[in-house]
Parts: C-alpha cells; structure tokens; sequence
C-alpha cells in the first residue's frame, strides 16, 4: 500500500482498517501466534480566544498505530507512526522479536474466535457537519461566549479565555482472532474561563463548558459564557468553614467525580489485583438501594459509546449496580481469565499500550428529586468542586479538597472554598440519601445530583 | 541529593544512535522557517522530537508485557503579539513539513513576510551525561531489575500479598530552530523504577509505592539508595506500616514536612502561581507582585534545570532558550517569574528556560523545572521537638493548585502524629489544604537538611505533561488545615 498518497483525506476509516489488515498480515507473517492491530487517525482544531483576540490556533493530523503481539504466550505491545511499506515489515519483525524478553503468561492469549463482534452496529457517532466548522467560525463561537461571560455581570474582571475544539477521528481494528471493523467519530467543544477579583485581594475563577458529537446539540455560545460567568461571580466572597460533620450534597459535576473513582473500584484489573475494597463483595450491598449504575456503550450518539471493544467484542450494556447492590466488575479478557468468568467486552484500547478495563458511557441513573429537593437540608455543604488526589482505593479512605456553598434552611448562604471533605467511600456510597433528576449527560461519565447523610468538613 | 562522581561527559553522538533528524540541515530549516513567517509573523520556531521508548512490566513474579515506541514529528510555530499559529506532521517529507508551517503562518494573516537570521549552532551546557545508554543494555538487564525488587519487596514481610515493578527507559533527541538564529539539539535520557506491594492483615489491605526516575543509565540503580532491592523494601515497609495507621485529626494544626518530596507545597503552593504566563494575563494570585514579600523571610524558592541529572533537568528548553537556575523568591521577597519567550517580551525581560512541552504536537508554555525551598539553619530533629501537637508529613501522591486564588491540596500516604515533640501514631491517607501565600507566611522554621526528591514526578498543565523535579528541607508550617475524620 501506498503511503505516499498526497493528499489523504483524513479520519478515514476504510483506509485505517487497510492499514490495520495490512500489519497484521506482517505481524502473523514474523512468526505472531496471534495479533491485534488498532489504527487511529484523526485531525484536530483547537482555537482560543482571550480579551475577545486569538491567542491559540492550533491545527494538524495525526495517525498512529499500536499493536499486541502473542507468540509463545509471551506478549508484546508496540507502537509506530511510520506507515512505509518496509517500515512496517520492519516493526512488526522487531515486535515480534521483542516477545522473546517476555515471560509466559496463560493468561495473555487473545480471546477466543467465538466471543468476536459479529457487526458493528451504527451508533451515529459522527457528524459530517463538524468537517465544515472552520477556523473563522471556530474563533467567532470562542469570542461570543467569552463576551456574554464579560458582560454577565460588572465584576467579571479578567478572562482566562475561551476555547472552541473541534475533532475528528478514525478506529480501525484487526486481529487475527478473526474480526476487522472500523468506525468514526466527530467531537465538538466550548469552554469559557471568567475571572473575578474578590474584595480579599484573592481572584476567583469559574467555568463552564458545552461538548457534544454533534455541531447541532452544542449549547448556544452565549448560554455557555454566560453560565460560566454566573458560576464565577457565585464564588465572590467565598469564606472557609469551622470543622464539622454535616450532610453533603454533590452536584453533578462533583458527583461525576466520585463516580468516576468509584468506576475504578469495579474494574476487573483492580479487583484481581486486589487493588479495591470493593474486591470481595460481589453481589452484595455497596451503595444505597437509591443507586443504580450501568455503563453502556450502545446509546446513540454519546460521548463513550463504542460498536465494538478494545479487543473485537460485541459489546452490551452492563448494569454494574443495582439498586445499591454490586451486580458485576467490568472485565477485559485477561480480567474475565483471572477471575474465571467471561469478559464484559468492557476492553479500551490505546495506542501506547495493551487492552485495559474502561468504561463507556458510566451512568448512575436519576432519581426523581430535583436538584432543589436534593439540597433541601437544614444545614449542609453544597459541593461543587472537589480536588486532589486523596482517595485510597484499597482502603477507600477519601480526603479530597471541596469548595461548593453552605446551605441554611434548603437554601444557599454563602460560598465556601479552601475545606476538605473526608470520610470513607463505602461509608459515602452508602450513606446517600438522595439522587437527583438532573443527570449531567456532557461526558462519558455522567451523575445527577446526590446527597450524602454524613461527612466530616475540615475548616479553620 | 549527593553528587557521586560521574563518568566523564561523553560525546552524545557516540552514546546515541543517529536518527532521523540527522538529516534536517540549515538549508530546509531556512525554508520552513520561510513558509513560516511568509505571512508576517514575529517569531517562528521549529521543534523536532525524535523518541524512543521501551517499557516492562512485571506482576506475579513473571515479566508480562515488554512494550517499546517510537515517536518521531515537527512542531511549528507562529507567534505574532501574544498569538500563537501551530501546527505539525507526524511525517517528515518535506511537502508535509511545508504544509505545517504554511498552516501556522495563518494567524498572521496580513503582514508582509519577515526574513529569518541565519542559523547558528547553539552551545549547550550538559547537566545529564551518561556514559552508556540504557537501551544499549541487554533487556535481561532490565528484567533483573525487576526481579529483584520483586523479591526484596515479597521477602520484606509475609504480609506482602502482591508486588507489581515497573521499568521505563527513555531518551529523546530534540532539535529547536528558531527565526532568531537559534538551532540547539539536545539529547535527553530518562530511566524510571516503580514499585508497588499490596499487604494484607486478618482482611485489612494497604499498598505502598516507591520509585525514582532521573536522567540517568542504568548505572543508577547501582548506587545505595536507588538500588531495586532499596525500592522494593520502601514499597513493603509503606504497605505494612499503614495496616495500622489511624484516623487523622480534621482541622488546622500545625504539620512538619519531611525533607524531600514534601517539596510538592513549593510546587502547588508558589510555582504554578509564579509561572510567567498566569501573571501576563493578571489570572495569577502572584500577578503585580514582584518585589513585594509573598512570605516568610525564612523562604527561599529556586527553580533549577541545572542540577545533574535530575528528572527536571533540561540543557535547553523547548522553545531554544539554555536551562539556568532562576530565584523566584528571595528571603520571601518575589524577584522572578519563570518566562517563555511570549512572556518574557510582554514582561521585557529575557526568557529564563522554562518554556517546556509534553511533545511535538504542543506549543510550548512556561513551566516548572526542578523546584525548591532553599535549605535554612534549623536542626530537624529541633523542628519536630518543637511541635506540641501536630502532623508529621512525610510521603505524597500528588497535589494540585487553584491559580487564581491560591487555594492548593496535597495528598499524603505516609503521615505521624506528632505529640509533645515525638512522633507517634501514622495516620491514614489525609489530605492538606490550604492557600498558597497564607502557608508560606506560616512558614516558621526551615531546616538545614535540604533534599532533593529522586520521584517519579511529573506535572500537568492544560494537557500537557512533563517530567519535574521537588526538594526541600524539613520545615514546619503554623497552621494548615489538615483533612481528617476526627474532629
């Protein structure tokens, strides 16, 4: 095959999938036992705007391709971006080779021909609308949402500016456990970063942001600068609080946080490493009897969804929790082999490294609450933002940083920033008494507001 | 750190390999740079990155996946005032390296062309010579690593249940080539070890980490301290010791950091905030701060590319300006930012070498190198001795920083309760918070034991990471809340 082809069009996944099909033939052809080949090829717009002039343009191609090979049950994983013919018989001979430094390992075998996808079902993941978003109207989205941002309000003072992304890309999967698809995705983004000077010398910044897969379903410019300034100017004043326990409410950017720490506690790689607490308590209660989590990569036009998985496996929702109780982990292959069950198809893939557990689109469905309703407690801390990286997943000891507001009476009395919040995750899991209806669906990752009864606040 | 005799500095193109930015000559680069600044931009510059990098990692005593990548491409860029065209290609033909350069030259759309100075080889100090590259060792070398801190880690305790190791060899070579004449190549290596043990008692797990990562061959895990049996029993004594650690305290209190990796306050708690960019915009808590006291006399913080072969080292950064040792604070008085070059301009001043990128296919932004608090004159022992009640902060995770407004956390993995003086119980994994210049006027003590951290570091900042450096001596902090469930 030609590489050498002028003008390529980019993000096309036939042509990803030649590739892929192609070393593939040279990986088996060194000697491979087995392979798998995944070619991403994809193209990027990136502008962004500050003080309503551009700062960034930024704008390129890239293509990549990571590949597994399994010769003697050792396994090696590598990566290239030179796609010239005898380049490309090169590297597969050199990974080849490199299994030799390997050890044998039973496990690593590539799945079994009858767990392969059969189809690839059509998620409308792409937009062909996106292709035409040029650099021009990319900067006039960036400028209009970051002046609806200034003009929000008076005390909007600074801007760390506004970025308007959009990308394209290609997948195309190859092994010789007998499956070859491709696909393609389109991603469009705004995000607007207001500052305000607050009277104690300190400045405060917000954001927010809009994402979709599609042009049509982005938030208007202006909705989201001028959400991203009322969110910032809600900061002014923020103050700390006297250390106390009190009930907490999340709201669903937050509570998208812990539920992405709580999806690390479920994958099949932690759990046979015994690297989570929650290891050994299949099928019983883990959460309240409000929660109920599946990760689903099927829903059209999410931002996770995925036809196939990172290994070709025909992929279904799983439903991970059920009304509070752990229903199953999310397993890879090597995961599903370890702890002697079948794989979730719940594999990613990138192109540095192996199969891995990950999630699709997480979802810890809505209650019926509105986010009202959630944050009616007596007296309670609204949290917004949490920070840090204080969470122990083996022990589930959580300390995070939070900023959010006090709530007096259901209602908000003042911001609050600069107290961290502890308690252990089980403990917090369970402890929630309130989910909301306000599912934040922007991310692969996606909460709606929750309460939790109890958690220690460390103030002045 | 220690400064062991190293071999002499070896000629790197007898070290390295060639590659294939051997064939970029002033010639092309003169034509890119051409493309480039066709449309009236200021500045251009070219960065080329040529990588590779080869990874082990090893679990339940076998060596389960040996990984190895190869990354090769050109940045372009285009600054005109404070705006920046970028682009790249991931393939170096020459039609594609035009293609680039023609679509940064865009966000200078109507100015006359500006003509490139000639190209002249820039000198470069060397911080981190090595005698032998890792990757011309044999793998078994490398799977002996592995197996030894596999073993030390399991014969430490019984309670050991798991141990995963983890070797990563790296070096790159880098070539900048700037409209102002710069065209500096650097060749820059990377040796990483990591640990990690899980242990378990009557149902109760714990893990602990340990690793280090330095511009180095493999000669550096010869050396006492850095050998993998030493990482090994570091990772096993964490995970037991904090089977039985306890609830910490929720509230503000005093705390002693640790020499050494406790250096993560200086880079949360001041260095994001002194990077120049921050402080252009006015986002910056430190913005219009410069020759004001930002805290205690008893501080003084220093970002240093220059110390031998730390992970934060650089002989140029990524934008052609030479690695230096730059004061940020002096005596608690701020003296500098860390400029790239955008910044440095709009500041009038020249840039100080911080302008660093994950890769090719980033621009680049003002970053930390190696950051730390200068060593002071208090006894270590005199600082603990002199804390009635607090915490003793010792091992980290990781921390993170609010610019605007200062407000920073850390997370701690090794921790004591200090009471009347001594350490006592360890506590739990608890996070500190507190805000930037608050802390470092809480700043009330700074021993004379200054260390630098041999960890496996690295800092994010708008999606790009690069590999950094932390250090300081003991020192004691007044008040910090810190983030317990006792209260």
């Amino acid at each position: 095959m030609s590489t050498h082809d002028g003008k390529r069009v980019a993000a096309d996944p036939r042509s990803c999938q030649d590739l892929a099909e192609h070393m593939l033939t040279f990986a088996l052809r060194a000697g491979a036992d087995g392979a798998e080949v995944l070619v991403r090829d994809g193209a990027e717009l990136q502008v962004k705007v500050r003080k309503a002039t551009p700062e960034l343009v930024k704008e390129a191609g890239s293509r990549g391709l990571g590949l597994r090979v399994v010769k003697d049950a050792r396994a090696a994983v590598t990566y290239t971006s030179d796609f010239a013919s005898r380049a490309m018989q090169k590297f597969a001979e050199e990974s080849v080779a490199l299994c030799g430094l390997a050890e044998p390992d039973p496990w690593a075998a590539l799945p079994d021909r009858e767990e392969m996808a059969r189809a690839t079902p059509e998620l409308d993941l792409w937009d062909e609308s996106v292709l035409s978003l040029d650099v021009g109207q990319a900067i006039a989205h960036a400028k209009s949402g970051e002046a609806a941002a200034m003009g929000f309000d008076p005390r909007v003072t600074n801007s760390d500016g506004a970025s308007f992304s959009r990308g394209i890309g290609a997948v195309a999967f190859a092994t010789s456990a007998g499956f070859s698809a491709s696909y393609r995705g389109s991603n469009v983004s705004l995000v607007v970063h207001p500052v305000c000077d607050d009277t104690d010398g300190k400045k405060r910044n917000g954001y927010y942001w809009t994402s979709s897969r599609f042009v049509s379903a982005l938030e208007p410019s202006e909705q989201v600068g001028l959400e991203a300034a009322r969110r910032t100017v809600a900061k002014l004043g923020s103050r700390k609080l006297a250390t106390c326990q009190v009930p907490a409410v999340f709201s669903p950017e937050s509570a998208r946080s812990l539920l992405g720490q709580f999806a690390g506690l479920i994958s099949g790689g932690a759990v046979w490493r015994k690297g989570s607490y929650l290891a050994d308590r299949e099928g019983t209660a883990v959460a309240s009897p409000l929660i109920s989590i599946v990760d689903d990569p099927l829903l059209p036009r999410a931002p996770g969804s995925r036809p196939f998985d990172g290994e070709g496996l025909a992929v279904r929702p799983n439903v991970v929790v059920s009304e509070g109780v752990l229903r199953t982990f999310l397993c890879d292959v090597y995961a599903a082999r370890k702890l002697g069950r079948k794989s979730t198809a719940s594999a990613g893939r990138g192109l540095g490294g192996g199969p891995h557990v990950t999630t699709s689109n997480f979802i810890l469905r809505p209650g019926k609450l509105s986010a009202k309703e959630v944050a009616n407690v007596e007296q309670g801390l609204l949290v917004t933002e949490l920070m840090g990286f204080g969470f122990n997943p083996v022990t589930g000891d959580f300390s995070q940083g939070a900023a959010g507001f006090w709530i007096e009476k259901g209602e908000v009395a003042y911001p609050v920033s600069e107290v961290t919040i502890s308690v252990n995750f089980d403990d917090l899991w369970k402890g929630i008494d309130a989910v909301g209806n306000d599912l934040d669906t922007r991310s692969s990752v996606q909460a709606p507001s929750l309460r939790v009864a109890r958690v220690t606040v460390a103030g002045s | 750190m220690s400064s062991e005799n190293r071999a002499p500095h070896a000629d790197p193109g007898l070290v390295y390999p060639p590659t294939p930015l051997d064939a970029i000559d002033a010639q092309l680069a003169g034509r890119l740079l051409g493309v480039a600044l066709s449309t009236g931009g200021e500045h251009a510059d070219l960065y080329f990155e040529y990588q590779s990098a080869s990874d082990f990692s090893f679990e339940e005593q076998r060596v389960r996946t040996v990984g190895r990548a190869i990354t090769l491409g050109l940045g372009v860029r285009v600054v005109r005032g404070e705006a920046t065209g970028y682009a790249y290609t991931e393939e170096l033909s020459e039609e594609r390296m035009l293609e680039a350069a023609r679509t940064a030259s865009q966000i200078a759309a109507q100015g006359k062309p500006t003509a490139p100075v000639a190209l002249t080889a820039t000198k470069l100090p060397s911080f981190y010579p090595v005698g032998e590259l890792s990757s011309a060792r044999a793998g078994e070398d490398k799977v002996a690593l592995l197996r030894r801190a596999d073993a030390a880690a399991r014969a430490f305790d019984s309670r050991i249940i798991r141990v995963e190791a983890g070797f990563v060899e790296a070096w790159s070579d880098v070539l900048v080539i700037s409209s102002e004449g710069v065209m500096a190549r650097d060749r820059q290596p990377m040796v990483r070890l990591a640990v990690s043990a899980v242990a378990e008692e009557k149902g109760k797990r714990q893990t602990g980490r340990s690793g280090t990562a330095k511009r180095r061959g493999l000669d550096l895990f010869d050396e006492s301290g850095a050998t993998p049996e030493d990482h090994g029993r570091e990772a096993a004594r964490l995970a037991v010791a904090m089977l039985h650690a306890e609830e910490a305290p929720a509230g503000p209190m005093e705390v002693v950091l640790a020499a050494g990796e406790s250096g993560i306050l200086l880079h949360e708690a001041v260095g994001h905030g002194l990077e120049a960019d921050f402080n252009r915009k006015q986002t910056s808590n430190y913005s219009g701060q410069l020759g004001k006291q930002v805290a205690s006399p008893l501080c003084t913080v220093i970002d240093d590319a220059t110390m031998a072969s730390a992970r934060g080292s650089i002989n140029v950064d990524d934008e052609g300006t030479p690695g230096g040792r730059n004061v940020l604070i002096e005596n608690g008085v701020l003296v500098g930012y860390m400029q790239d070059r955008i910044s440095a301009r709009h500041f009038g001043t020249k840039p100080t070498g911080n302008g660093r990128r994950e890769s090719f296919r980033q621009p680049p932004l003002p970053r930390m190198t190696n950051t730390m608090l200068a060593a002071g004159n208090d006894d270590p022992e005199d600082i603990i001795r002199s804390v009635a009640r607090g915490v003793y902060a010792k091992r980290f995770s990781g921390g993170q920083v609010n610019i605007s407004n200062g407000d920073f956390v850390f997370s701690l993995t090794e921790s004591y309760l200090i009471e009347n003086g001594k350490l006592t119980a360890p506590l739990r994994g608890v996070n500190l918070i507190g805000n930037g210049p608050e802390v470092l006027r809480n700043v009330t003590m700074v021993g004379h034991d200054f260390e630098l951290s041999d960890g496996t570091w690295t800092c994010g900042k708008d999606g790009q990471s690069v590999p950094v450096g932390i250090g300081t001596p003991t020192v004691k902090i007044s008040q910090i809340t810190v983030g317990g469930t006792r209260t």
